[in-house]
C-alpha cells in the first residue's frame, strides 16, 4: 500500500467511532476527580460493564437491557470506590488498581462459567444497536464530498456515538453552570470552603462517583455491544488509562479532555492504516511506536513541559472536618 | 440600649484546660469592639462559641437582648453573625461571584441567580468601598483583596455582627488603612464589629470599646477613649511574673550567632521578616517574645536550615552559614547540625519526631549519619546504652526505649527531643515553644535543663509566646511584631507594660 | 484510641489476617456461586502447591519472581511512593538481560554470563523507574500516573524492539532466539531429583539474599532509616536533614532494579529467551504482595509464597475444575489488594472497641 492509498476519509470515520469509548470513560473520570476522588478504576468499570451488558444483551436479545445491567454493575463498583475514598478514607489509588485487577479476573471467570467459550460471550448477532441513518441520506449519497460527509462521517453511527458527542457540551454545562457542578468543583478544590458554605462534601463525592459509574458504563457497553458485538477478556485494552491520560492532557476540563479523546482515537485509527505503509521520508512506522505516542505525550504534559497540568487541588486527600 | 451581643458567665473547658472561665461583657450595637489578649487568653475560643463551632459548658449568649442557642455555624449565619477567619475559606480557581454563591445558589441553574447576585455584590462593594470585581478570579487577587471578598461574603449574607480574627496579620500598612476605612463604613450602617487582635495601635486607632482577656478570664472592659496603650498592655500581660530558678551569673562569651539584615518575602509579596538583626553570645539565652504569627516561626526555620531567607546573612561562629544561592533548603538542616546548631522545633509532632518510631529510634533522629559504622549500619548497641542513660537523666516516663513515641505524653516526647539535641553537644540551641502541650511538672524540669545548658556555655535562642517562660529563662529579650523586632530589653529591665507595648506593635523610639 | 495508638500486635497481625481472610471469604463465595465447593478447591490447591514436592518447587519458582517485584513495590512504598510500574520495569529489565545474553553468551563463561545478565536486568529496570522518579522529585509529576504510562510505553516499545530486531530470521514466534546453554541458571532439580523437571533455580536463593539485604538495610542502616522517615513524615524528614529529591530518585532506581531482577528468574532460570509479555502480571502481583506483607521481609516472603501457591495450585485446580480457571486468581489478587490495601482499616474500629472494653 502506498501513501496515496491512505484513506483520510476512513481514518476520520474511524476516529469518530473510536472516540466514544474514551469519551464516556473520560467524562466519568472527570466527575470523580473534579470532586476530589482519584479514579484509577475506570478500566475495571469498563470491563465489568462491557461483560455484563454483552451477557445480558445476549440473554435477553435486548441491547437496552444490557446497557441498563452494565450501568448497575459499574455504579456498584463506583460506589465501592466512593466507600473507600470517603468513608474509609483509604488509599484511592490502591482501591482503583484493586478494582481493575479484580474485574480483569472476574469478568473472564464469570463469562467462562456462563458461556463456556473461553471467557468471552457469544456473538450478539442482531441484539446490537442499530446505526442511525440521517434523513435524506439516500438523496445526498452521491454528491462528491458532502455525500460522504453527511452519510458516513456525521450520519450512520450508532446512537451511543451521538450520545457520547452530545455528552461533552452537557457535561460542560453541568459542571460550570449548574448548582451541583459548582458544589462539586468546590469539593475538589477546597473542601473546607465547601463545608463552611454548607455543602456536604461526603454526599457530593458519593454523588460524583455515582455519575462516574453511570457514564463509565456506556464506555463498556459501547465496546461490547456496538464496536465488537461480544465481550472478550481484557477487551478494554488500556482504554481506562487512556481516558485518564486524556483527562490529564485536557487539564481536567471537559472540552479539552474531549479533544484529547479525539486525538487518541485518531492515533488509534492512523495506527491501523499506517501498518505496512511506506511514508515518503520516514519509511514504515511500526504500529507499536504509534501506539506509544499518546502515553509519551502524557508524560511530557505531566513533566510540565507542554502546558501546566493543574489537577483539582484537593484531589486524593480524604476530607476530614477541621472542627 | 440593648447591646448587640452580651456574654453572661460563659465557661468552656477542653479536658483539663479551662479556655474560658466566667466570661461576661457586652458589645453595643454599632460599635467597633476590640478583643485583646495574648496566645491562650481565650479570645478565639469565645468567638468560636459565638460562631457556633463550640458549645459553651456554662453561661449564655444574648443577641439583641434575647438568649440564643447557637449550635453550628449555619445557625450563626442565620442569626446575622459573620466571621472572617485568618485562613480564608475561598476556592482559588473560581470567581468572587461563584465563591459567594457557593452554598446559596438560589436554584439548579446558576445563570438566573448569577446576574442578580452580581448586581447585589456591586451594590455592596460600592456602599462599603470594597473595591472588588465580582468577576475576578480569587487567585488573581492580592491577599488584602481576598480578605475583602471574605468580608463581602459576610455582608451578602446579611451579617449584622462581623467578627474579624487577626485581620491585619497578612496585610500591608496600606491595606490595613483601607480595611479600617471599610470598617468605619460598616459602623455608619449600624453594623457591629468585633476585632480580635493583639496589636495595641489598632485598638487605639479604630475601636470604641475594648475587652482584655487573660488566662481565660476578662481582666478589663473599657472604653478606648478612656484608656491608654500602657494600661491595655498592663492588663494584657500584667501579672506578677516571678523568676525562681537558679542560674549562674550573666557572663556571655564570644558571639556565636550574628544575624544581619534578614528578610523573608513570601510568594504573595507579604514581608514575613523585615530587617532582622541581632547577636547571640555563648552562655546566654536570648528569648524572642511576641504573639505567634509575627515571623518567629519563620526565623527559626531559617536559622535551622529548613528554609532559605530572601536576603540577608547569618554568621555562625564568625563564618557565614552556607545558604545555597537559588534552589531550596533540601538537605540543609544536616549541614547546620554538623556545624553545631541544635534545634528543638516548635511543632514537635510535625517536625521533631516520627510518631511511629520507637523512643530509641527518635533519640538519633537528625543524627542518623553520625551513629553509623563504616558499613552504614546503625550502632544500635551504643544507641541503646545512650538511650538508657538519656531516659534516666531526663526522667522520661515510661522509660521504655521500645515504646512508640506517639504513645508518650507531650511532655515526655519533648524531653526526648531536648535530650537528643543536648546529646549532640551543640554550640547553639534553637528552641521553639519548648513547653507547648507540656504538663506543669515537666515545664520546670525543661527550664532547669535549658538553664544548665546556658551555664555550660551554650548559646540559646528561645522563641516563646509564654511570658512566664521568657521571664524564667531569658538573659535578654527581643520582642517581635509584624515581622520586625520592635524592641530589646535586658532581663532586669523586664517590665510587663513595656513588653506588652512591644508585643502590641509599638516600636521603641 | 486511633489506629496509630493500637498495639503492634493488632496492627501487625490481627488486622492483616482479618483483611486476608475477608478477601479469601469473598473468593470462596464466588467459587461457591459457580457451583464448586470452596473447601474442596482449597484442598486441591494445597495438595498441588505445597504437599506435592514438584508442585512445591513450582510454587517457589513463581515466588522467586514475586519476591523481587514485591520488594520493588515495598521499598518504594517505604519512601511513600506508589510504584505501579514494576510490570514495565521488569519487562525492560528483561530487555537488558537479553541484550547482555545476545552479546556475550557465545564468549563468556557461565559465571560471568550470569553476572552480566543480572547486571543488565538491574540496570535496565533501574533506568525505567529512574525517569518517573526524576519527574516526581524535580517536576512534581505524580509517580502513579507516570509509572502507569511507562508500563504502556514499555509494552509498545518492546513490541517494536522484539518484532523488528530480535526475532531470528525464519521464525514466527514473537521472541528472541534461545540463549546458549551457558546462560542457564542452574536448576535445583539437578540436585534434588525429587523435584522432578522443575524450573526452580538458584534465582530463588538470589531472591532470599535480596530479602535479607532489604531487611538489614531497611531496619539497620541509616539510609533505610531515612527512607522510612521520608515515607512516614516528609516534614520531619526535612527537619532531620534528609535530601528528599535525591532520595526519591535513588529509591525509585533501586525499586526498578529489583523489579528488573525478577526477569532473571523467568528468563535465565526458565525460558532462556525473551518473549512478548513474558512478565504476565508479575508486576501487579508485586503490589498485592507489598500490601499484604506490609513491606516486611518476612511478610513479603510469605505473601510471595502464597501467591506462588495460588498460581501453581490454581493451574492444577483449573485443570480439574473448568469452572475455576486460572483467571480466578487474578480476581483473588484484586480482592487482596482491595482488603489489604485500600480498606486496611476496615476492622480497626471494631478492634479498638474490643480493646477499650477489655481495658475498662
Amino acid at each position: 500500500m502506498t501513501f496515496e492509498d491512505l484513506q483520510l476519509g476512513s481514518i476520520l470515520v474511524s476516529t469518530v467511532r473510536n472516540a466514544p469509548v474514551l469519551i464516556f470513560a473520560a467524562m466519568a473520570g472527570l466527575f470523580a476527580e473534579r470532586s476530589g476522588v482519584i479514579d484509577i478504576g475506570l478500566e475495571g468499570k469498563i470491563l465489568a460493564s462491557a461483560f455484563v451488558s454483552a451477557a445480558v444483551a445476549f440473554t435477553t436479545r435486548n441491547p437496552w437491557l444490557g446497557i441498563m445491567a452494565g450501568m448497575g454493575v459499574s455504579v456498584a463498583l463506583a460506589l465501592l470506590q466512593g466507600f473507600v475514598a470517603v468513608t474509609q478514607k483509604g488509599n484511592q489509588l490502591v482501591g482503583g488498581i484493586a478494582i481493575n485487577i479484580a474485574m480483569s479476573g472476574l469478568t473472564f471467570v464469570v463469562a467462562q462459567y456462563f458461556f463456556q467459550q473461553g471467557g468471552r460471550t457469544p456473538d450478539l448477532g442482531d441484539a446490537r444497536l442499530f446505526d442511525i441513518v440521517l434523513p435524506g441520506s439516500a438523496a445526498v449519497a452521491d454528491i462528491p464530498f458532502l455525500g460522504w460527509f453527511y452519510t458516513k462521517l456525521i450520519g450512520g453511527h450508532s446512537v451511543l456515538v451521538y450520545l457520547a458527542f452530545a455528552l461533552v457540551p452537557l457535561v460542560h454545562w453541568f459542571l460550570y453552570h449548574s448548582r451541583f457542578g459548582l458544589r462539586l468543583r468546590a469539593c475538589g478544590e477546597n473542601p473546607h470552603a465547601a463545608d463552611a458554605a454548607g455543602v456536604s462534601v461526603e454526599g457530593t463525592r458519593y454523588a460524583a462517583m455515582l455519575i462516574a459509574g453511570v457514564l463509565c458504563s456506556f464506555s463498556g457497553a459501547y465496546l461490547a455491544i456496538v464496536q465488537s458485538g461480544f465481550f472478550l477478556r481484557d477487551m478494554s485494552a488500556g482504554a481506562g488509562y487512556l481516558a485518564l491520560t486524556a483527562m490529564v492532557f485536557g487539564n481536567w476540563r471537559p472540552v479539552y479532555t474531549f479533544l484529547g479523546c479525539l486525538m487518541f482515537g485518531f492515533f488509534g485509527a492512523v495506527q491501523i492504516q499506517l501498518e505496512g505503509v511506506d511514508l515518503p521520508v520516514i519509511g514504515r512506522i511500526p504500529g507499536a511506536l504509534i501506539q506509544m505516542v499518546p502515553y509519551v505525550v502524557t508524560v511530557i504534559v505531566l513533566a510540565g513541559l507542554m502546558a501546566k497540568s493543574v489537577a483539582p487541588k484537593a484531589i486524593g486527600v480524604p476530607f476530614v472536618k477541621s472542627r | 440600649m440593648t447591646p448587640a451581643v452580651e456574654f453572661r458567665n460563659i465557661s468552656k473547658h477542653f479536658g483539663a484546660v479551662k479556655a474560658n472561665t466566667d466570661v461576661s461583657f457586652s458589645i453595643a450595637k454599632g460599635a467597633i469592639h476590640g478583643l485583646v489578649g495574648e496566645n491562650g487568653a481565650g479570645k478565639s475560643t469565645l468567638m468560636s462559641i459565638l460562631y457556633g463551632y463550640y458549645r459553651a459548658d456554662g453561661g449564655e449568649i444574648l443577641l439583641d437582648g434575647k438568649a440564643q442557642q447557637i449550635h453550628n455555624s449555619h445557625e450563626a449565619i442565620g442569626l446575622g453573625i459573620g466571621m472572617v477567619h485568618q485562613h480564608f475559606m475561598l476556592v482559588e480557581n473560581m470567581t468572587v461571584l461563584d465563591n459567594v454563591m457557593l452554598g446559596s445558589e438560589g436554584g439548579f441553574r446558576l445563570r438566573e441567580h448569577r446576574a442578580e447576585t452580581e448586581k447585589k455584590l456591586r451594590e455592596i462593594c460600592q456602599r462599603y468601598r470594597l473595591d472588588v470585581d465580582p468577576l475576578a478570579t480569587i487567585h488573581d487577587l492580592s491577599v488584602g483583596a481576598q480578605q475583602r471578598v471574605e468580608i463581602l461574603k459576610q455582608i451578602y449574607r446579611s451579617a449584622n455582627i462581623l467578627i474579624l480574627d487577626e485581620p491585619t496579620a497578612v496585610l500591608t500598612a496600606q491595606e490595613t488603612e483601607s480595611l479600617f476605612e471599610i470598617l468605619k463604613l460598616f459602623k455608619e450602617q449600624g453594623k457591629t464589629i468585633i476585632l480580635i487582635t493583639h496589636k495595641l495601635q489598632e485598638i487605639m486607632d479604630i475601636t470604641d470599646t475594648v475587652t482584655v482577656m487573660r488566662g481565660g478570664r476578662v481582666v478589663g472592659a473599657v472604653e478606648t477613649a478612656a484608656t491608654s496603650k500602657e494600661e491595655l498592655a498592663n492588663m494584657m500581660v500584667g501579672r506578677p511574673i516571678e523568676n525562681n530558678l537558679p542560674r549562674a551569673p550573666y557572663n556571655p562569651g564570644k558571639p556565636v550567632l550574628e544575624v544581619k539584615n534578614l528578610q523573608l518575602v513570601d510568594d504573595n509579596g507579604v514581608k514575613l521578616l523585615q530587617d532582622i538583626g541581632f547577636t547571640l553570645r555563648a552562655g546566654e539565652i536570648v528569648a524572642i517574645a511576641g504573639v505567634s504569627g509575627n515571623g518567629q516561626s519563620e526565623l527559626m526555620e531559617i536559622l535551622s536550615g529548613m528554609k532559605l531567607p530572601t536576603s540577608g546573612a547569618v554568621d555562625f561562629e564568625g563564618k557565614a552559614l552556607p545558604y545555597p544561592k537559588g534552589g531550596d533548603a533540601d538537605g540543609l538542616p544536616t549541614k547546620f547540625r554538623e556545624l553545631g546548631i541544635g534545634h528543638v522545633p516548635e511543632d514537635r509532632l510535625r517536625d521533631g519526631v516520627i510518631k511511629a518510631f520507637s523512643v530509641m529510634h527518635n533519640t538519633f533522629f537528625g543524627y542518623q549519619d553520625k551513629v553509623r559504622n563504616k558499613w552504614g549500619l546503625i550502632d544500635f548497641k551504643g544507641i541503646a546504652q545512650r538511650c538508657a542513660g538519656l531516659l534516666k537523666e531526663f526522667d522520661v516516663r515510661p522509660a521504655n526505649p521500645d515504646l512508640r513515641i506517639g504513645l508518650l505524653s507531650g511532655g515526655n516526647q519533648q524531653k526526648v527531643v531536648i535530650a537528643r539535641e543536648v546529646l549532640a553537644k551543640p554550640k547553639l540551641m534553637l528552641v521553639g515553644q519548648p513547653t507547648r502541650g507540656v504538663d506543669i511538672g515537666t515545664i520546670e524540669s525543661i527550664h532547669t535543663q535549658l538553664l544548665a545548658l546556658r551555664d555550660q556555655g551554650v548559646a540559646i535562642l528561645l522563641v516563646s509566646v509564654e511570658l512566664e517562660e521568657v521571664r524564667a529563662l531569658a538573659d535578654r529579650i527581643l520582642v517581635m511584631c509584624g515581622g520586625k523586632i520592635t524592641g530589646e530589653l535586658k532581663i532586669d529591665e523586664f517590665d510587663t507594660t513595656r513588653i506588652g507595648l512591644l508585643m502590641g506593635g509599638m516600636h521603641k523610639h | 484510641m486511633t489506629t496509630n495508638d493500637m498495639p503492634r500486635w493488632a496492627t501487625g497481625f490481627v488486622l492483616p489476617i482479618l483483611n486476608l481472610l475477608s478477601a479469601l471469604l469473598v473468593a470462596a463465595l464466588a467459587i461457591h456461586l459457580m457451583g464448586e465447593d470452596p473447601l474442596e478447591s482449597l484442598q486441591i490447591l494445597i495438595n498441588s502447591a505445597v504437599v506435592n514436592p514438584e508442585g512445591l518447587s513450582y510454587t517457589l519458582f513463581y515466588a522467586s519472581t514475586f519476591i523481587f517485584t514485591g520488594l520493588a513495590v515495598s521499598i518504594a512504598m517505604q519512601a511513600g511512593l506508589f510504584n505501579i510500574g514494576a510490570e514495565g520495569q521488569m519487562y525492560f529489565g528483561g530487555l537488558g538481560l537479553t541484550l547482555a545474553m545476545l552479546a556475550f553468551d557465545a564468549t563468556l563463561p557461565w559465571y560471568l554470563l550470569i553476572l552480566t545478565g543480572i547486571l543488565g536486568a538491574a540496570l535496565f529496570g533501574a533506568l525505567w523507574a529512574f525517569i518517573p522518579g526524576y519527574l516526581q522529585a524535580k517536576r512534581g509529576s505524580h509517580i502513579v500516573v507516570t509509572t502507569i504510562m511507562f508500563n504502556f510505553i514499555c509494552a509498545s516499545l518492546m513490541n517494536f524492539v522484539i518484532v523488528k530486531y530480535l526475532i531470528p530470521p525464519g521464525e514466527q514466534n514473537t521472541a528472541s532466539r534461545v540463549f546458549s546453554s551457558a546462560a542457564e541458571m542452574p536448576r535445583l532439580g539437578e540436585w534434588f531429583t525429587v523435584l522432578g523437571d522443575t524450573p526452580l533455580n538458584i534465582s530463588f536463593f538470589l531472591a532470599i539474599l535480596a530479602l535479607a539485604a532489604y531487611g538489614i538495610v531497611m531496619s539497620r542502616s541509616s539510609w533505610g532509616y531515612k527512607v522510612r522517615a521520608l515515607g512516614l513524615n516528609q516534614h520531619a524528614a526535612h527537619y532531620a536533614g534528609v535530601k528528599i529529591s535525591a532520595m526519591i530518585i535513588i529509591v525509585m532506581a533501586i525499586s526498578g532494579a529489583l523489579a528488573g531482577l525478577g526477569s532473571v528468574n523467568s528468563i535465565m532460570g526458565s525460558t532462556h529467551y525473551l518473549s512478548l509479555n513474558f512478565v504476565g502480571g508479575a508486576g501487579f502481583v508485586g503490589i498485592a504482595i507489598a500490601l499484604m506483607g506490609r513491606q516486611h521481609p518476612v511478610g513479603i516472603f510469605l505473601s510471595a509464597v502464597l501467591f506462588g501457591a495460588l498460581i501453581q495450585g490454581g493451574f492444577d485446580l483449573s485443570l480439574e475444575k473448568p469452572n475455576i480457571p486460572t483467571e480466578t486468581f487474578i480476581f483473588i489478587q484484586g480482592l487482596i489488594i482491595l482488603f489489604c490495601g485500600a480498606m486496611e482499616n476496615l476492622y480497626a474500629p471494631a478492634i479498638i472497641k474490643l480493646l477499650k472494653s477489655r481495658k475498662g
